[in-house]
């Protein structure tokens, strides 16, 4: 009895030191509680359907931050992975006849080698080469689909695969914890000391290779662990939306990943989830002006650049928390003093 | 059927070269990389389409008043959205992507996604070694290269030209030297523009004017600058014909081929890049200092 009370009391401790000292905390912790708690208000199946794919997604984006972001190796072809892994997910299912569970890690295995062979490659290549190499990787792919179509379905995509489970409500709990656990590894390995080597990668390659470290291995570790967390995401696609077609491999798959995680800000791991927690039932907001949606789109993200080029959810953060100029720890915007080593914040 | 396979691959040829030199040079000079650059062929596409169904004139005026209109819209546009973020590489790539879609989105709304067409200039045909040539396919190719042509006079000879091939090479000693840079950057936009607008001109008779048109030839554009080497007109031109020949001889001769013709001339640039990773006539120019 003891040892619980000892734990609740520790808990609360760290909720109010950690989470509550900081908005940027509290605004993360309150979302996910809002996620988890959501089909308890509703269940309409609509509304549950746009956050799974937000979810989806939101994976996507954050894989494509850990490659092009920190490592900075600019993916234009980032749709490739998450082909890769809906068409292994689907074709594993389909003619091997997998369980989901099974399906979809190998999928996103297939994306893991799809990474190493465009990795290889592209490893001789840098800044805008390597941006514009790498788009064409699922155009080539998309070629070698529409040729073969009694192996892929061609045009049609891969239908008839099995639901990842029967109800919706079980479907919204799945991807939503799959992606909080994704995204939560995504960032913890920013954080380690390869997320270390990763951003000193993009700050200079020279320098990080001068202090011994093999940055081509690394470089590929980049483009095979953002392959794994896009192909995951591609196999969730595949399974929820019950096909897997050309459409997964399209140039606007590519640049929609690339939009939304230069939006909510790169370099972060929660720019981009967040910002396509905003922007993707945004877009299905404007549904109700079907013609003019995309045209919105692209207005509404010319006008937030304009004005915040470093991306929406940094310029907000650094707007409500400042920095102390003693010692580095985030604060509040109110604060005059720092809430760890009482420096003045002016 | 070889005699096809030339003609087509002259064609497409020529539109890639026009395409990716206008995108090497705002490259070159503002560090630029213009995802729109090929959204603005497509609203020359329709200007030429809108002056001469909707007005009533014949497609050399819509010509003449498609270039300097969409010259002006990129200019502006430039002005407006890309100026004031050049220094954030990753906001001016997005900012051209979402320029690329409001265009397209725009013409999807004026001209709804139904396929349109232009009419030749010249009608009629004649034949070599019983093969159809069509006046069109022959104008067609002459104007591209005479606007090569002039380009390169622009380049080489006028005062203007050799600002742009300075700041090209290093801005800050252009700068230096006098130049103001971000008005050469202006004017590079405008001509880079231009060359696209020009280029939608000369093609548009022999393509299908769609709101989508600007996808294909924006991957291959992107291909035949990478494969030429970033930043070399020499290097585009000839990538921008072996590209071309690669796509017409897949499509001519294999089955399936229309499928195909992407991948090939994809592959083939990936191919040259694992053995010149600077591309064929690049230099490999030191990173930015």
């Amino acid at each position: 009895m003891d040892l619980i009370r000892f734990y609740v009391r520790k808990l609360i401790t760290v909720i109010k030191g950690e989470i509550l000292v900081l908005p940027s905390r509290m605004v993360v912790a309150v979302f996910f509680l809002i996620l988890l708690g959501l089909p308890m208000i509703t269940q309409d199946p609509y509304f549950l359907r746009i956050l799974i794919l937000t979810s989806i997604f939101a994976i996507f984006a954050a894989s494509w931050d850990l490659l092009s972001g920190f490592t900075g190796q600019m993916n234009f072809g980032h749709a490739l992975f998450f082909g890769v892994g809906a068409y292994g997910a689907a074709m594993l299912n389909l003619h091997f006849h997998l369980p989901p569970w099974g399906s979809i890690p190998l999928g996103a295995l297939a994306s893991v080698l799809a990474g190493l062979i465009i990795g290889i490659p592209c490893l001789r290549l840098r800044g805008t080469y390597l941006a514009l190499t790498t788009l064409a990787f699922p155009i080539i792919l998309m070629g070698i689909v529409f040729a073969v179509p009694e192996i892929t379905g061609g045009e049609l995509g891969i239908s008839g695969i099995d639901r990842l489970v029967r109800s919706r409500v079980a479907q919204y709990y799945i991807t939503v914890v799959v992606m909080v656990v994704l995204v939560v590894v995504m960032w913890k390995i920013t954080d380690s000391n390869i997320g270390i080597i990763f951003h000193a990668i993009r700050e200079d390659e020279v320098a990080v290779r001068a202090s011994g470290i093999n940055t081509t291995r690394y470089k590929l570790m980049a483009f095979c662990l953002s392959g794994f967390f896009a192909g995951i995401a591609g196999g969730l696609y595949a399974h929820f939306m019950r096909i897997a077609g050309p459409s997964t491999l399209e140039v606007s798959m590519s640049f929609q990943v690339v939009i939304w995680a230069v939006f909510g800000g790169v370099v972060t791991i929660w720019g981009p989830v967040g910002a396509v927690f905003i922007l993707f039932p945004l877009l299905e907001f404007f549904r109700f002006w079907p013609e003019l949606r995309m045209l919105l789109f692209a207005i509404v993200i010319l006008l937030i650049l304009l004005f915040m080029p470093q991306g929406l959810l940094p310029w907000i953060r650094d707007k409500i928390e400042n920095e102390c100029p003693r010692c580095k720890i985030r604060n509040v915007a109110t604060r005059k003093t720092c809430r760890i080593c009482d420096a003045s914040m002016h | 059927m070889v005699l096809d396979i030339i003609i087509t691959s002259l064609i497409n040829g020529s539109t890639y070269a026009l395409l990716a030199i206008g995108f090497s040079l705002i490259f070159g000079v503002a560090r630029i990389v213009n995802i729109a650059h090929t959204a603005f062929y497509m609203v020359a596409a329709y200007c030429i389409y809108f002056v001469t169904y909707n007005m009533g004139y014949h497609p050399i005026v819509g010509m003449l008043i498609a270039v300097p209109l969409v010259t002006l819209l990129g200019m502006v546009t430039y002005r407006i959205f890309i100026a004031p973020i050049r220094e954030h590489e990753a906001a001016v790539l997005i900012g051209t992507i979402a320029l690329a879609i409001a265009l397209q989105e725009v013409m999807l709304l004026i001209f709804s996604g139904d396929y349109r067409s232009v009419p030749a200039l010249m009608q009629g045909f004649f034949t070599i070694f019983d093969r159809k040539i069509f006046y069109q396919q022959l104008i067609t190719l002459i104007a591209a290269l005479v606007i090569l042509g002039a380009l390169r006079l622009l380049l080489m000879q006028t005062k203007l030209g050799l600002a742009i091939r300075s700041t090209a090479q290093d801005r800050e000693v252009a700068n230096l030297m006098g130049m103001n840079e971000s008005r050469v950057a202006l004017y590079t936009v405008g001509i880079s523009i231009a060359l696209a607008g020009f280029t939608g001109a000369v093609i548009v008779p022999l393509t299908i004017v769609e709101p989508f048109m600007w996808l294909h030839p924006l991957i291959m554009m992107m291909a035949v600058v990478v494969l030429g080497g970033l930043g070399s007109i020499k290097g585009s031109f000839f990538a921008a014909y072996i590209l071309g020949f690669a796509e017409a001889a897949v499509v001519f001769l294999i089955p399936m081929g229309a499928f195909l013709k992407g991948s090939v001339a994809l592959s083939i640039m990936i191919l040259v890049l694992l053995i010149r990773p600077e591309g064929l006539f690049g230099i490999a120019f030191e990173e930015e200092r």
